[in-house]
Parts: C-alpha cells; sequence; structure tokens
C-alpha cells in the first residue's frame, strides 16, 4: 500500500513537471507568433530593455569582479606549486568567458529580472488587470510577454560580454596589483590563448539564458492564484525554476557547442 | 429585428477541477436590456461574465453574441466581438503603471490611430461623465478605491460600447456615490440603448437599473422576471436572498 501511494506521489510529481514544461512551451509558441503580429510593441520594449540590461549593470559587475578576483587568488597560489604562475591570466579568462561569465550573470539576472517579472505579472493577475487587457481586445502575451522576452534575448548578450571583461580586470587586478604578477605576461597571456569561439559560444548561451528567463519569469507570473500569497510563490518558483533551467542548459550547450 | 437577442447563452457549464460552478446557466439579453444577475458571494457569477467576453472558455454550452456563435470550435474573430463590450471589474483592475488617462484611453491607443491630444480629449470627457474632471494625469494609486472603480468606468464606456457588462459596480461604494453609478447605468441605457449585465448582490441597485433579474444559484439560473415579479416570487430561495435572510433553503457550505 505504501508503495503504491509513493509510486503515485512520484506520478504526479512528473505529471506536473510535464504539465508545466508543456504551458511553458505553449507560451514560447504564442511568443514566436506574436513576433509577426503588428503593431510591434516597440515602446515597451525598449522600457524592458532599459530594466533588464542598463539596471542589471551593478549587479553584474560586482558579481563579475570578484569572480574574476577570486579565480585569480586562488589559480595563482595553487599555480606557484608548480611554476605555473604565469598561466593565471589564461585560467581567468576561459573560465570567465566559457562558464562564469554567463552563467553567474544569467543567474544574477534571474534573480534580479526573472523574480520582478513574475511579481508584476502575478500581480496583474490576481488584480484582474490581465482579464482587463483580454476585455479590451487585447493580447496579453503581445503586450506584456513580447516585449520582455525581446529585451531579455538582447540584453543578455551584452551583459556577459560586460561580466567576461570585468571579470578579467578584477583577475588582473588581483594577479598584477596584489600578488605581484607580471603585468605583460598576464595580458599576453591572456590574449595568447583565448579564441573568438570562448566568448562567441558565451553570448549564444547568454541570449539562450534570456530567453529562459524572461519564459519562466512570465509564465510564472500567469499562473498565479491566491492574491499576495501566490504572487510570492510565484516569485520563488520563478527564480529558483529559471536558475535551474539555466544550469541544466548550459551543460548541453557546452556539450554541443564546444564540440 | 427584435427577435435575436444581444447576448444569448445556452446549457453554459463551466468547472474548476472538481468544483462545478455553471451546471447548465441560460440566458438572454435583448437590444437595450438590462439583466442583473444576483446570487451570493462566490456562486459564479463573474465566471458567467467571463466566459461571455471570452476571458474563460466553457466547458460545455453555447454563447451567442449578435447572432455569432463565439463558442464555436475554431472561432476566430473574438477580438472584434470584445470590441463590443465594455466591462467594468470588482476591484477596477487599473493599469497601475498607466497614467488615469491612458487607463481610460488604453483601447483607443491600442486600437485607432488617434493622436495623444485627441485621446486625453475623449478620456476627459469619459472622466467628466463619471464626475472625475481633471484627474487625466494622476497615478492609479493616488485614487481612492471608489474614484478607481469610477476611472474603471470611464475606461469601460471610452469605445462606446454596445454590451456593458458591470462586476459589483457598486459594490465598497458609499451609498450616495452607489447611487450615482446607478444613474450613470441608467443613463448608458437610455441615451446610448446598451445591453447590459450587472453582477450584484446589492438589492437596492438591482431593483434600480434592471429590466429583468435572475438569481444565480448552484449553477443555473433558477428564476428570471421584472423587479416587480422577483419581489413577489414564491420561489423560497429567491425570497431569503432578496431579504437576506439567514434562516431558509439556502445554507453555507
Amino acid at each position: 500500500m505504501r508503495g503504491i501511494t509513493s509510486l503515485n506521489w512520484i506520478g504526479t510529481g512528473v505529471m506536473s513537471y510535464l504539465d508545466e514544461a508543456g504551458t511553458g512551451l505553449l507560451l514560447f509558441i504564442k511568443i514566436l507568433r506574436g513576433l509577426f503580429k503588428r503593431p510591434f510593441p516597440l515602446r515597451l520594449t525598449i522600457e524592458q530593455m532599459e530594466e533588464v540590461g542598463v539596471r542589471s549593470l551593478p549587479v553584474v559587475a560586482i558579481t563579475a569582479i570578484f569572480t574574476g578576483a577570486v579565480l585569480a587568488l586562488q589559480t595563482y597560489s595553487g599555480f606557484k606549486r608548480f611554476g605555473a604562475e604565469g598561466m593565471v591570466g589564461t585560467v581567468v579568462a576561459l573560465s570567465m568567458t566559457r562558464e562564469l561569465g554567463p552563467v553567474l550573470a544569467s543567474i544574477m539576472v534571474a534573480g534580479r529580472v526573472g523574480s520582478s517579472m513574475a511579481a508584476e505579472l502575478g500581480t496583474m493577475k490576481v488584480t484582474e488587470q490581465i482579464d482587463a487587457l483580454i476585455s479590451m481586445a487585447t493580447d496579453p502575451v503581445h503586450y506584456l510577454v513580447l516585449p520582455r522576452f525581446i529585451a531579455a534575448f538582447i540584453m543578455l548578450p551584452f551583459l556577459v560580454v560586460f561580466a567576461d571583461l570585468l571579470g578579467i580586470i578584477g583577475g588582473y587586478i588581483v594577479a598584477v596589483n596584489i600578488l605581484g604578477a607580471s603585468s605583460t605576461t598576464y595580458i599576453n597571456r591572456t590574449l595568447q590563448y583565448l579564441e573568438f569561439a570562448d566568448v562567441s559560444v558565451g553570448i549564444v548561451k547568454a541570449a539562450v539564458f534570456g530567453m529562459i528567463i524572461a519564459l519562466v519569469g512570465c509564465h510564472m507570473g500567469f499562473d498565479t492564484e491566491g492574491g499576495a500569497e501566490g504572487v510570492g510563490r510565484a516569485t520563488t518558483r520563478a527564480v529558483v525554476a529559471a536558475s535551474i533551467l539555466i544550469l541544466i542548459f548550459n551543460y548541453f550547450l557546452t556539450a554541443l557547442l564546444f564540440e | 429585428m427584435n427577435d435575436q437577442p444581444t447576448i444569448r447563452v445556452r446549457d453554459l457549464k463551466k468547472s474548476f477541477g472538481d468544483k462545478v460552478v455553471l451546471d447548465g446557466a441560460n440566458l438572454d439579453v435583448w437590444p437595450g436590456e438590462s439583466l442583473v444577475v444576483i446570487g451570493q458571494s462566490g456562486v459564479g457569477k463573474s465566471v458567467l461574465i467571463k466566459c461571455i467576453i471570452g476571458i474563460l472558455t466553457p466547458d460545455e454550452g453555447t454563447i451567442e453574441i449578435d447572432g455569432e456563435l463565439i463558442t464555436a470550435p475554431g472561432f476566430r474573430s473574438m477580438d472584434l466581438i470584445r470590441r463590443k463590450f465594455g466591462m467594468l471589474f470588482q476591484y477596477a483592475a487599473l493599469f497601475d503603471s498607466l497614467k488615469v488617462w491612458e487607463n481610460v484611453g488604453f483601447a483607443l491607443i491600442q486600437h485607432t490611430h488617434m493622436n495623444t491630444g485627441q485621446i486625453r480629449e475623449v478620456a476627459e470627457e469619459k472622466l467628466r461623465m463619471v464626475g472625475l474632471p481633471g484627474t487625466l494625469d494622476l497615478m492609479p494609486s493616488e485614487l481612492s478605491g471608489g474614484m478607481r472603480k469610477r476611472v474603471g468606468l470611464a475606461r469601460a464606456i471610452a469605445m462606446e460600447p454596445a454590451i456593458m457588462l458591470y462586476d459589483e459596480p457598486t459594490t465598497g461604494l458609499d451609498p450616495i456615490r452607489a447611487d450615482s453609478i446607478n444613474d450613470l447605468i441608467i443613463q448608458l441605457r437610455e441615451e446610448l440603448s446598451v445591453a447590459s449585465i450587472t453582477i450584484t448582490h446589492d438589492m437596492i441597485s438591482a431593483y434600480k437599473i434592471a429590466d429583468r433579474i435572475t438569481m444565480l444559484y448552484k449553477g443555473k439560473l433558477i428564476a428570471t422576471g421584472t423587479p416587480d415579479e422577483i419581489r413577489s416570487s414564491d420561489n423560497s430561495y429567491v425570497q431569503q436572498f432578496i431579504h437576506g435572510r439567514a434562516e431558509g433553503p439556502i445554507r453555507d457550505e
């Protein structure tokens, strides 16, 4: 009997995940269809680009600088054991561009922007503002989701390049100014081993992560039920789900794109 | 001409999970008629009008608007049908990121080529109708509950709809404001021959604005008639509700 109950429990869990994935996918299709519908909500998209991109700069900057800095600190003391301090610049540059830049910047944006998308749309849902949009013959996906989706898709790559740069600068400051490594070696080794693909794949990842953040945030918002408590729950779920999806997609994109 | 109702609902059913909300509801609203739906809180009065304007999709049954079957599978012109409607929401549902004039003029901004000046003019005219002139540039957060509701009403009539849906138009207003909303509803019906469905449990309002009253109970419309017929109805459920008695056949569940 207990066996059946737990099977049932697992079954319900799996079903609800599949259900969630299904509605998320449907929303994605609706967004793609919305791309071709006129008029395109240009003003709202620009507003969202400012919100997603410009206002995320400080958070992403601090995250990237300190990540680059700690990478330099760790590799310097580790690599010193076998006399490879000269490679610190390479390690920082490759780690930032290939992995940490895209993943950390996106997770920070998921926390900052994905949550506010879920909270804003969730509040609109429970106060019947979404219903009001429909009643005035305005498609909520076109009016609310499309601008957020496009803004995240476009701005995340910029944020990631920005994070890559600041990470490398953070690493430089620690390695050269604090630990006393040679400035020329750091710069040379960074440029020598960094390939275009390291950066470009990070940009592709960033665009995908941007879509995930907007899609999950908006989906959780539309799915909100039950007043203030429901909005809180939607917000948390948006951040957790987006972060997990970013990490999972990151693995598969890496496997796919770096051969 | 007059044999086609503006709204015709037949055998409408809608459930949420296990909870059956509408269980075979039937109603007709004739051109220029004001129909009031009464019933306890939470019996699905809002669900009924949200099905009619296509915010919710019914599980079964048919809805016709001006003879068009909007529940037909693959019906594609719902947005055109919606432009015939104006809807006032229970808590106004103003867009809190937009100013009052952008709220009132929302549909005009979305669906017409009018410029900002023209839209503000229309918004001011509609706001004057609801007794709120000079509020164009306020934010919804700066308004009281009653004012928000009247802005919501101004927004609902901005596109000069042929059909109005009022979800509890007088709830949360003081009796004097409530009566001025009643007058406004009557005025819209008389001057523009707007057909309307009003959901309420405010019996004073119901008697005043209704051509006919119908009562929703357990997913069905159990009694329909003119205000006088409802007042003298021998249906014990209706009698209990309109007199607001705790004792009677309707029990809290």
